[in-house]
């Protein structure tokens, strides 16, 4: 079986389609958003509940651990036929995957505030909601961005396999593309994907220099 | 609990478990994909990734690459095999998912490999250098056993990431487990879909159990890694 003639790119079938090439866009942007906000959310009760408890570190990341181990497609069609071919189903499967970077990201920037840091702090007498919001959350940013960063561009990535599913963003771009042998859509698909993630990964970049000016030095 | 009934009866049909679409099959197709994959790509990122270690040269760059080369989508690289395996003649099936994944492994066993052997005590090659052996010996006798560890932390993560990657290889007519996904999701079939879902989950945690099993028999116990200590990037990230 051979396409022989087609073209990798028909400029027409982009002029003709920008609406919709936007509209997934903006669909991509949308389902890897809620995912990190709703990851990073929850990440962050994980990982002040492990403050709270150490002992919580090991079950939680190791939970995590194995989610992360499961293939993308065989966690959404696990989840298929509980929750349909519906952005919930997308949305459950993106979010466990954010927990494991996210949730050790957050504890390990937590900790690696400089104990003079936090004695200074209480010696002031800061109580402790205003250690951590006021101290030990603006010193942990940059390693905290730097988890976003990854879970961001991994989230990116995966949100192309939810079209599988029925959703997917640009993902069913490529998907269309590959069941029809048709290029174009493929091309785009790829392409826009591949812009949007290192897009995300240096507007990060830049927000963790804008929060964390000293960081900029080292890297 | 009528559903994992359902997948149950799946997975114990006798029926599924022979002729072309047998649950044996799809594991040995899947296997053989990610196997010749990951042999590709480590007879390429292997020496690449010893000599750039070794020299430091072309380091900046074949990194970034790679780098960027780590951050692509799986689907992506599936997207772009499709059209270079009916360029090449190669039709559908087995070739394309082998064009997708070997460019998805390389990355992972090369950056790990050049800074596994960056990595190594600079006092050891000097020393190694100053007992008269030549830079291949050093290569061989010093960087390689002590970097050891995490150059088949790499192998390791790019073998799970091929191996969960595989599945995709239905979509374009490849054979493997995926097949149980992509057709129970076609046919609405969910103790098929399930069952494959399971299978996938199954398959890639028993290759990365034993690709730490293979760790702990080839490296030397003096050198085995304190992964917590560490803090390992693992950047395979999600599959």
């Amino acid at each position: 079986m051979t396409i022989q003639g087609e073209p990798l790119v028909r400029f027409d079938w982009i002029g003709n389609n920008l609406g919709l090439i936007g509209e997934r866009l903006w669909e991509h942007i949308f389902l890897t958003v809620l995912a990190v906000g709703l990851g990073l959310a929850i990440s962050f009760g994980l990982s002040l509940a492990i403050r709270w408890n150490g002992r919580l570190y090991l079950p939680i990341t190791s939970i995590a651990g194995v989610l992360y181990t499961i293939p993308s497609l065989a966690l959404f069609a696990l989840l298929v036929p509980f929750t349909g071919l519906s952005i919930l189903t997308a949305e459950i499967g993106l979010v466990s995957y954010t927990l494991l970077i996210l949730t050790r990201n957050i504890v390990g920037g937590l900790e690696g505030v400089p104990a003079d840091a936090r004695e200074a702090a209480i010696g002031m007498g800061y109580t402790a909601r205003q250690l951590l919001l006021r101290v030990e959350l603006p010193l942990a940013l940059p390693v905290i961005i730097a988890g976003v960063r990854v879970a961001t561009v991994t989230t990116i990535g995966l949100v192309t396999v939810t079209a599988l599913i029925g959703q997917g963003g640009l993902g069913q771009f490529i998907l269309q593309g590959i069941q029809r042998f048709f290029y174009t859509p493929l091309v785009v698909g790829a392409v826009l994907s591949i812009a949007l993630a290192i897009a995300a990964d240096a507007l990060l970049v830049g927000l963790q220099r804008a929060v964390a000016p000293w960081t900029a030095v080292k890297r | 609990m009528t559903l994992l009934g359902a997948v149950w009866a799946w997975l114990t049909n006798s029926v599924h478990w022979q002729g072309s679409d047998g649950i044996p099959t799809r594991i040995a197709e899947h296997l053989w994909i990610s196997g010749v994959s990951v042999f590709i790509a480590l007879v390429v990122a292997l020496p690449l990734g010893l000599l750039i270690g070794h020299t430091n040269r072309g380091a900046l760059v074949t990194v970034s690459i790679m780098n960027v080369g780590r951050a692509l989508p799986s689907l992506a690289f599936l997207a772009f095999a499709l059209p270079a395996s009916f360029a090449l003649n190669l039709g559908l099936g087995f070739w394309p998912t082998v064009i997708a994944l070997v460019p998805l492994a390389i990355p992972l066993m090369l950056v790990n490999t050049y800074a596994a052997i960056r990595g190594v005590d600079p006092d050891l090659v000097e020393a190694a250098r100053g007992m008269g052996m030549r830079e291949l010996e050093v290569l061989g006798k010093v960087e390689v056993p002590v970097a050891l560890p995490l150059i088949i932390a790499g192998i390791r993560n790019a073998a799970v990431t091929v191996v969960a990657t595989a599945t995709l290889g239905a979509l374009v007519a490849g054979g493997g487990l995926g097949r149980y996904i992509v057709d129970g999701l076609a046919r609405q079939d969910y103790a098929r879909l399930l069952a494959g879902a399971i299978l996938v989950a199954l398959l890639s945690i028993t290759t990365e159990v034993a690709f730490a099993v293979i760790e702990r028999l080839v490296v030397s116990p003096g050198l085995r890694l304190d992964r917590e200590r560490l803090a390992l990037p693992d950047a395979g990230g999600a599959r």
